[in-house]
């Protein structure tokens, strides 16, 4: 495994539009005048025609798509995760969700490693309101790599789908040979301690605190939920039969991310697991560096090593 | 030029239209009735004259499509559908019903015949272009037309989506404007003025006229400039008189969404009725 930190999930992204833009036909693209960071731009690099920049109109862009679906189209939207999500909330709820358009939207630039444009470019809620919405994929790549998966496998998914894009570089970690299924978790360490579960690229501080909680004498597992709905509740309930202790590792509000879709599985099966949530704890960002920002939150490697010691009690 | 014969029969299905809808809405029961019955001649302009479109075609890739963007007065399309064979006439009873597949706002999951979600305001025009959009792609050829209240343009979605039909010239998608003057509490010019609208829609790079909403040979003229020849869209301002059709009803925003009694409802009804039978 490469430990160089060279790419990012919406690299991935751009990679697999591409491709899938040169193996069919019905992909299109839309965009609101950041297509060159979205990576959504690429898409002209297989058919110029099948990109569209709606200009900086989050709204309209929205539901354009869903009239281009109803034709047919499979069509990727995009836009910063805060913007996309947010602003055209209402046109995701009645034209996309409700209607189950095949429209996917892809928010890039997610969550506070945004860095430096602050809380107002920041997404932290993102995936809570997607996943509170009926019919809805909601899907979190953990690498490059994965992303590029992911972008195959929502086109294979017929309806409406949420991507979760970074622009926070890790190395391709999560290993070449595991395939990605839409709503299958993947274990990534085995550790009969604590398990740790995580979704995007902060994974890869969670592993590496796993590799410091070792040298501890604690064995942490490590699971990549990257989708967070449908969750992979199988997976949830035989960690919870297997480990007292869990935590959620995201770079998302504690309320409605995937602490909260574990919790939501915790609490009916009633196993008596504790789950500590890892997160941005009900507030919003702020300018900084990614990494800066990272360990304010306590989502760099030391702060997750330190929180999962004060979980265990050690 | 149309036929006089075939004008009249126009107008006449266009107070068949009010009176269906006023027997679907039935007494005693919340409905829309000042925004469906002021669009009467709008819509039966579109599905009876204009638009390439029947039962048969309902599924064609090439049909004209109708979108009511104004959602709240989707039972004037429910109507016609059931006219032209597309839904059952004795469906229409089952509005709003538990189960039924007309529900208040459209769903295009549910009924026959729809070709957009909309309920929530301003939708509709963005809609209508990404259809128009993805049709460029693959070369199909026809016509979108929108139906949007006065009210609806207070949202700002409409002229995001103005901007993008006339930026992309998609001379096949055309608006109306069912300017009734009223919305749910009050007066457009009062509670928020949306004037000047033929200035505003050409500031947007659009063609603007506008004809008497309920004058069929004016409204069908109007439709017929969209030919297939210019790139430049058509807004279409119709002005209309809310409740059109029911004295109480007129020129008021009290039966946006109201519920009749039996006595009013047998007043409108003989009202439409004397309507229907002397056309």
């Amino acid at each position: 495994m490469s430990t160089e930190r060279t790419r990012e999930t919406r690299d991935g992204y751009g990679e697999g539009l591409v491709r899938l833009a040169h193996a069919h036909k019905d992909v299109v693209a839309l965009d609101c005048d950041l297509g060159r960071s979205t990576r959504a731009h690429r898409i002209t690099e297989a058919d110029a025609a099948r990109f569209f920049d709606m200009g900086i109109a989050e709204q309209d862009m929205i539901s354009t798509a869903a009239g281009m679906a109803k034709m047919g189209k499979t069509v990727f939207v995009n836009s910063f995760a805060v913007f996309v999500t947010g602003r055209s909330f209402d046109q995701i709820r009645q034209q996309v969700a409700l209607p189950r358009a095949n429209v996917k939207v892809c928010g890039s630039s997610a969550g506070i490693t945004q860095g430096a444009d602050g809380a107002t470019h920041q997404s932290v809620v993102d995936v809570a309101l997607m996943r509170s919405l009926p019919n809805m994929t909601v899907i979190v790549p953990a690498d490059a790599r994965q992303a590029e998966q992911a972008v195959a496998a929502v086109y294979e998914r017929k309806g409406p789908a949420y991507l979760r894009l970074s622009r926070y570089p890790t190395p391709d970690f999560v290993p070449p040979e595991r395939d990605f299924r839409i709503g299958e978790a993947q274990v990534l360490r085995e550790g009969d301690d604590v398990c740790l579960c995580g979704c995007g690229p902060v994974l890869w501080n969670a592993l590496a605190a796993a590799d410091l909680l070792e040298a501890d004498g604690i064995r942490a597992g490590v699971v990549n939920f990257h989708t967070l709905k449908p969750l992979d509740a199988e997976t949830v309930a035989r960690l919870a039969g297997t480990h007292r202790r869990l935590v959620s590792v995201e770079e998302h509000s504690i309320y409605g991310g995937l602490g909260s879709a574990l919790a939501e599985v915790l609490a009916g099966r009633g196993t008596g697991t504790r789950l500590l949530p890892l997160g941005i704890a009900d507030t919003f960002g702020e300018s900084g560096s990614a990494d800066e920002l990272l360990a304010k939150h306590g989502l760099d490697t030391a702060g997750i090593a330190a929180a999962v010691k004060r979980h265990l009690g050690t | 030029m149309m036929r006089s014969d075939d004008l009249r029969e126009l107008e006449r299905t266009a107070w068949r239209l009010r009176l269906e809808l006023l027997r679907m809405f039935g007494f005693g029961k919340f409905h829309h009735f000042g925004g469906s019955f002021s669009c009467a001649e709008l819509v039966t302009a579109l599905y009876f004259h204009k638009m390439h479109y029947s039962a048969a075609l309902r599924d064609a890739p090439e049909r004209d499509r109708f979108i009511m963007s104004k959602g709240h007065t989707v039972p004037a399309q429910y109507v016609a559908l059931a006219m032209l064979g597309v839904l059952p006439m004795e469906e229409l009873r089952t509005i709003k019903r538990l189960g039924s597949r007309l529900q208040g706002h459209p769903d295009i999951l549910k009924t026959p015949g729809l070709e957009a979600p909309t309920g929530s305001l301003g939708q509709g025009l963005s809609y209508a272009n990404g259809i128009a959009l993805a049709a460029r792609l693959d070369g199909l050829r026809f016509n979108v037309y929108v139906l949007m209240g006065d009210g609806e343009l207070q949202e700002g979605q409409p002229w995001e989506a103005a901007m993008t039909t006339s930026h992309s010239g998609l001379g096949n998608v055309c608006v109306l404007v069912d300017r009734n003057g009223h919305q749910s509490q009050g007066c457009v010019s009062e509670i928020m003025n949306i004037e000047p609208l033929e200035r505003k829609w050409e500031a947007f790079g659009w063609d603007a006229v506008r004809v008497d909403g309920h004058d069929m040979t004016a409204v069908c003229g109007a439709l017929d400039r969209v030919d297939g020849t210019s790139r430049r869209p058509l807004a279409i301002i119709a002005d209309t008189v809310k409740g059109k059709g029911v004295s109480f009803m007129e020129n008021t925003f009290k039966f946006h969404n109201a519920n009749l009694t039996e006595a009013q409802f047998r007043t409108a009804e003989q009202e439409l009725l004397a309507q229907v039978e002397g056309k």
